[in-house]
């Protein structure tokens, strides 16, 4: 049986009196692409801090390539790759000396940094101090940092909240050709329906720090025509912001 | 993998905290140009024998109705016959001039202006002036701040002129022997002070704020997402700002040898130890001071909570022996104190490793155990 890349067991976390994550299991298997979706303070970065190493579970276990994080950080962080909103780099360094800073990390060398330049379409900007780049290109330059090592999994924390629709568009059109071309997991938390229909398998929608529902987009809106008895009056959910809101009352943005 | 030390890592981390410096034009500006500019003012100030200007209020009782014969009014009569019409000040009140001259001190001349009390006192509150003469009884009267030192040096000078009313022009002070060889100005004791506070300067506001802002743009967290030692991060950031400060220093020296011909009487070594020893105590307090906040506002009041007081305490620009008896002890421990009068010490005294191997050894234990206590509660997101 092919080990998960991603396994979450029944994980608790608080912060003084707030219970973030109350009780999550997942399984991401390799390549595929999960969608975390939840409001503002639903637990979503805290669970992903968890994915990512630099908070641990006050109960449960986390296993990410069949390894905790204990005693393999070093491995595992090799096979990470990671983007948060609004990451802001070095101001005057340059577009390239960035990439190649963080190409140090990973042991990597002049033709790996040129790729990525090239992959996140950086290279008239090559030359330009981060600092003078637009909350796109900056996005753009994250994620191309965030895939430097090739990462088995890739975690991506809002990773288009602010941009314009543009922008964003450029960052899943980048996402998707990765989807298509590796085998590269991916968890991605998000406001935005569209990015969690359009670029990912399963979609997990957490509040309060629990998952209220998961499966695929179909699974989620009950749309699939086979099932509805002929004649049936059903109620179909039009987009997963209705399903949101009828699972917690409340709408996705507030 | 494992090795202790990723020299590549290292390396593209202190080129990046390199680059990141030398090209923010307000950096050079402040750490190099600014204390040259001030050991330059304060220097020029303090050793070039310039005149001193100082204004004094006279109230007479009545002054339109003296007459000019009636010599028994003292300061009316000295004005009258002593001093010479000197124009306006910036309020429009004329006044009359009268200079002390010496070849040594430097001359002073004081501005009388002429006023009632009401006036005077508002002129003093506003700091215009530090001194309000008058006469009652035969006598001279001089109302002025006791424990203000300008106001001292004003009463000193005025009694001088005083005493000596009926014999005009005033003989020289012959018992002054000027003391002019190097070592012995303001400016040597200058220097070494603020390139000690260029130091502390360099590594709070350097490596304290460099490091909050890079959590508060969540840099920090990314870097440790990826394989990127922890150690080589501060490492690199604490590097190039030894090696910045190096340099700033060695300018800032050059500039005050070429202009003021500082020379360094001690132990180049034991400076360079010293220097090193510095940088470490500040370093250290830095990382401590810059371990766990995110957020920019409370970085700038904590550094300012260290800065502060030292820059004020620690006799970076006159004698903190000005200070009260009992908080000399205290003022001597602090980390900035102890550099600047170690580095007087080797650049005006000429002491070496013998002299300074308790300072240094403080030094290099504060900036330890300030870096190890930080480290542990070092805060990466």
């Amino acid at each position: 049986m092919e080990t998960p890349a991603i396994e979450v067991r029944n994980v608790h976390k608080s912060f003084k009196t707030v219970h973030a994550v109350r009780g999550i299991d997942l399984r991401i298997m390799p390549g595929e692409f999960v969608a975390i979706l939840g409001p503002n303070g639903a637990g979503k970065t805290t669970l992903v801090e968890m994915i990512e190493g630099i908070q641990k579970p006050d109960s449960g276990e986390i296993f990410i390539m069949g390894k905790t994080w204990k005693g393999n950080e070093d491995e595992l962080r090799q096979v990470i790759g990671l983007s948060l909103q609004e990451t802001r780099f070095i101001d005057k360094l340059t577009v390239y000396e960035t990439v190649k800073l963080f190409a140090s990390f990973f042991s990597l060398g002049k033709q790996r940094v040129e790729e990525i330049v090239g992959l996140v379409g950086l290279e008239e900007k090559r030359k330009s101090y981060v600092v003078n780049l637009s909350g796109g290109q900056r996005q753009r330059l994250a994620l191309g940092i965030a895939l430097l090592n090739e990462p088995r999994i890739l975690l991506l924390d809002e990773p288009t909240t602010g941009l314009d629709p543009n922008a964003r568009r450029e960052i899943w059109t980048i996402l998707q050709k990765l989807k298509d071309a590796t085998h590269t997991s991916m968890v991605l938390t998000t406001h935005y329906m569209e990015e969690a229909e359009q670029l990912c398998d399963q979609i997990l929608i957490v509040d309060q720090g629990k998952i209220l529902k998961q499966g695929d987009l179909k699974d989620l809106l009950g749309n699939d025509p086979d099932q509805i008895p002929p004649g049936a009056i059903i109620y179909k959910p039009k987009t997963l912001d209705d399903l949101f809101t009828e699972l917690t009352g409340r709408s996705l943005n507030e | 993998m494992n090795k202790l030390i990723r020299y590549r890592q290292l390396w593209q981390l202190i080129l990046a905290h390199f680059k990141d410096l030398i090209r923010e034009p307000a950096v050079l500006f402040w750490g190099i140009v600014f204390p040259i500019l001030m050991s330059l003012g304060l220097g020029l100030a303090f050793t070039q024998k310039a005149e001193m200007v100082r204004d004094v209020a006279v109230v007479f009782p009545l002054a339109d109705s003296i007459s000019p014969a009636d010599t028994t009014h003292l300061l009316y009569t000295f004005l009258q016959r002593s001093a010479t019409p000197g124009g306006t000040t910036r309020e429009g009140l004329p006044y009359r001039v009268f200079t002390l001259k010496n070849e040594k001190m430097g001359n002073t001349v004081f501005h009388f202006q002429v006023m009632e009390w009401s006036p005077a006192m508002v002129l003093l509150k506003r700091g215009n002036l530090n001194m309000i003469l008058d006469e009652k009884g035969g006598m001279i009267r001089y109302h002025f701040d006791p424990l203000n030192p300008d106001a001292q040096l004003s009463y000193l000078k005025l009694t001088q002129i005083f005493s000596h009313i009926g014999q005009l022009p005033l003989p020289e002070q012959p018992d002054i022997r000027p003391l002019t060889v190097k070592g012995t100005r303001y400016i040597d004791f200058l220097v070494p002070g603020l390139i000690a506070m260029g130091f502390m300067m360099s590594c709070m506001w350097g490596i304290s704020y460099g490091i909050i802002d890079n959590r508060a743009k969540k840099l920090l967290r990314r870097m440790v997402a990826t394989p990127m030692r922890k150690s080589h991060y501060l490492i690199a950031l604490i590097t190039v700002r030894f090696c910045m400060n190096f340099v700033e220093s060695a300018l800032l020296f050059l500039f005050a040898w070429i202009a003021f011909g500082i020379t360094i009487q001690g132990s180049i070594s034991a400076l360079f130890v010293l220097i090193i020893a510095g940088n470490t105590a500040f370093a250290g307090i830095a990382i401590l001071i810059s371990s766990h906040t995110a957020k920019t506002e409370i970085g700038n009041g904590l550094i300012n909570l260290v800065v502060m007081p030292m820059m004020v305490l620690s006799g970076i620009f006159f004698s903190y022996h000005n200070f009260p008896d009992w908080s000399i002890s205290v003022i001597q421990k602090f980390p900035l104190t102890m550099l600047a009068d170690s580095m007087r010490s080797i650049f005006i005294e000429g002491a070496g490793f013998r002299e300074l191997t308790m300072p240094i050894t403080v030094l290099f234990t504060i900036g330890i155990v300030f870096f190890v206590t930080g480290l542990k509660i070092f805060k990466w997101h």
